[in-house]
């Protein structure tokens, strides 16, 4: 491979993982759940990219694997998935009141993502020089950003996608150092993302039916002190 | 090929249940895989402890997939003894619930595909196919948390999803990590728990405690260690009683022995800290879990808290020295597992009895479910440490372990923390059992929802006396004598934890 080409594809995977960063900040603050699935999608079609444009730079088909189970199991079957169990009506909902307002959210996202490239220097530095890129940074940032995702947000749904993003900032990391994970260990963690999403799927229903809400960051009635009427109700 | 046979029965049990036969179909197929689960494990122990550990070869490009040493071998034992217990548990309790069919073929499904994520994390040696099947168990085990359906029980369901699979996410980076370690030490060993050992002395120091550190924390969420715990009350607390067992006895052991095979690892490669951190986690665990066990209302909360604090006690214990407290922390897990798994059979059994979970509400139980209270009674006591119960050999022996190693301050706190929680769980127990009874008899007006059918309904049903009288023979006879086969296998445990 000549060195432009070479170039070339470390360019276009920086611009692949800092638009994977975008998508992540946009979660955090995106109010409609049905925005919040898109720009899941979209970011799981930035981390497919970029493992296939590494692939191409190392050479390595284990790399393409992870690309291809990426474009197939979270763009398509994902919101197939959701739809089946969860019921499109979800992808309706809308969130008027965050737990942060949304430029504080950003705020924090931002020093994470700070954060968190301190927190790649010392990994950084101790992999092989080939193995250095924006992708540690960025997938420990995507990490960081689902779970402050999941400290934010209430609704169902946009929960859900703070967890897949975690997993796939976890993904985004592990493919630029941890090369050659065997083919099965990866479809078994693409599978295993899907269970998460059927699993979910069916709760989020169960709430909506027996509780009536999706809001289920809501439901906080599980508590060592104060819980009188709701342990009265359940020991009923 | 015993385990693979392990590792399909319950697949194949998951299976069969969904036929739509007899009443007791699903029950029975549940019962009868579990105990030919059981006698395969003890075969495979009985193989291991007398020194002949499982290595199998096979397929798809990973080299060693199933390695049974003694740590793995004991945690199996385990696993399959309380799947057993509560599979027979299972049998009185779902009945007494008056499901529907089709409901409690969902039940028995979930139950079986648990217990197979459960019995696959010690067998299996590529610690990302490990981290798998510990996400598995969670995906499991979700519906039947939420089985119920109530209002409480869905939270509690969607709680320990959202945690423990956050939890997994960041465990799933420090495993990336660990693999990108092993890249980087230059040895060509497999990707396993074993040849993470060889190659840990050249592994970049870095690299490995950050993985190390990511799956503490990450792995810890689903133990239910301090900063991470607050999902498992709610969740060991709202499913019915016989997972719960599973739950609390064998389900947090088990992913702590995931925890536990980074300690070796930890070892073979210069300064690692694996040791104080797993001290100040055990503490803060161990600390929080006693205070708040003084003020539980529900008494499944309490038993849940109670293994807070227990796997707080085992960590501490690794962490005071794995060369010295090593046996006894073996021997913690395995006297907490077949503990708990007894308090929550016994608490289930006041449930049935009373209907409520709510401690305020059970006043003189010994006159209206003599089973169940003593069942209370020998499990809070045997829970809490009391001699000559197994939990008290343990636990004295941890003390001792870190007497000898000069941890005066942690062994110090690690007793005062359980004698408080020794005096929290017996409180509220004894004023259940024996506290001013006349509120039973239904002459004060509070006690309406004391239901009539539930009083009608208060004799236990067989199997759960049975189930109950097993779970009662190791935590009784452990504190008095351990069997020789079982007392190599600790041994062998403890050796693997310091290799």
């Amino acid at each position: 491979m000549s060195e432009t080409t070479s170039q070339l594809l470390v360019n276009l995977n920086a611009l692949a993982t800092g638009l994977f960063l975008l998508t992540a900040f946009g979660i955090v603050a995106m109010r409609q759940a049905r925005g919040c699935l898109n720009l899941f999608i979209i970011q799981s079609l930035l981390l497919a990219a970029s493992a296939a444009l590494l692939g191409l730079r190392h050479e390595s088909s284990h790399l393409y694997g992870v690309a291809l189970v990426n474009l197939i199991s979270k763009p398509i079957i994902v919101p197939w998935l959701l739809r089946r169990t969860a019921s499109a009506e979800i992808y309706t909902r809308r969130e008027i009141d965050q737990v942060l307002n949304i430029p504080t959210a950003l705020l924090i996202a931002l020093a994470l993502t700070i954060l968190s490239y301190f927190l790649a220097q010392p990994i950084l530095n101790a992999v092989a020089p080939e193995f250095r890129g924006p992708n540690v940074p960025i997938g420990i940032a995507g990490l960081l950003l689902g779970a402050f995702t999941l400290t934010v947000r209430r609704e169902a749904l946009p929960l859900l996608i703070g967890l897949l993003v975690m997993e796939n900032g976890a993904f985004l990391a592990g493919i630029s150092i941890a090369r050659n994970l065997p083919l099965l260990v990866e479809l078994a963690i693409a599978t295993d993302g899907l269970i998460i999403v059927f699993i979910s799927g069916v709760l989020i229903r169960a709430v909506e039916k027996h509780v009536g809400t999706t809001a289920v960051g809501e439901l906080a009635s599980l508590k060592e002190a104060a819980a009188e009427p709701a342990a009265k109700e359940a020991s009923k | 090929m015993s385990v693979i046979i392990i590792l399909l029965l319950p697949l194949i049990a998951a299976a069969l249940v969904c036929i739509p036969l007899k009443k007791y179909w699903a029950s029975g197929v549940t019962v009868v895989s579990s105990v030919a689960i059981l006698i395969l494990a003890t075969r495979i122990t009985l193989r291991v402890a007398a020194g002949n550990p499982v290595v199998s070869t096979l397929m798809f490009g990973l080299q060693q997939w199933i390695a049974v040493d003694g740590l793995s071998a004991l945690i199996l034992l385990l696993i399959a003894f309380v799947a057993t217990t509560a599979a027979i548990y299972s049998v009185g309790y779902m009945a007494h619930e008056n499901l529907k069919p089709s409901k409690l073929r969902l039940y028995y499904a979930n139950y079986n595909l648990f217990v197979f994520s459960m019995l696959a994390i010690p067998v299996l040696a590529d610690p990302t196919l490990v981290w798998i099947v510990v996400e598995l168990t969670t995906l499991c085990s979700a519906l039947l948390v939420s089985f119920q359906n109530t209002r409480e029980a869905l939270e509690a369901a969607w709680k320990y999803v959202v945690l423990s699979l956050m939890g997994a996410g960041m465990a799933l980076f420090g495993f990336l990590v660990l693999f990108a370690a092993m890249q980087a030490s230059g040895s060509n060993g497999v990707y396993t728990w074993d040849g993470l050992i060889v190659a840990a002395p050249t592994m970049p120091p870095v690299l490995l405690q950050t993985a190390f550190l990511l799956i503490l924390i990450g792995l810890g969420t689903k133990v239910g260690l301090v900063p991470m715990h607050t999902w498992l009350p709610d969740a060991h607390s709202q499913a019915p009683t016989p997972v719960c067992a599973l739950l609390s006895g064998i389900e947090t052991s088990a992913i702590l022995y995931v925890i536990l095979r980074m300690f070796p690892i930890m070892h073979a490669s210069p300064h690692s800290h694996a040791e104080t951190w797993a001290l100040v986690l055990g503490l803060i665990s161990v600390g929080t879990a006693a205070f708040l066990l003084l003020q539980v209302r529900d008494y499944k909360r309490m038993f849940a808290f109670s293994t807070v604090e227990h796997m707080g006690i085992i960590l501490t214990a690794v962490g005071l020295g794995a060369s010295v407290a090593g046996y006894s922390a073996m021997l913690q897990i395995v006297s907490h597992s077949v503990t708990k798994s007894f308090c929550f059979f016994a608490a289930g059994a006041a449930l049935m009895a009373v209907g409520t979970r709510e401690i305020a509400a059970v006043r003189g139980l010994i006159r209206k479910s003599p089973a169940a209270s003593v069942g209370l009674v020998l499990g809070g006591l045997a829970i809490c440490g009391a001699p000559p119960m197994a939990v008290f050999l343990s636990e004295f022996s941890i003390l001792k372990a870190g007497l000898m190693q000069k941890q005066y301050v942690a062994t110090g706190l690690l007793a005062i923390f359980i004698v408080i929680a020794f005096f929290g769980i017996m409180l509220h127990i004894n004023r259940m059992v024996f506290g001013a009874p006349e509120n039973i008899n239904g002459e004060s007006p509070e006690e309406n929802h004391l239901e009539p059918q539930a009083v009608e309904n208060s004799h236990l049903p067989f199997s759960c006396r049975l189930a109950m009288i097993l779970a009662a023979v190791p935590v009784l006879v452990l504190g008095v004598y351990i069997p020789k086969p079982l007392d190599d296998l600790l041994t062998q445990a403890a050796a693997a934890l310091t290799k």
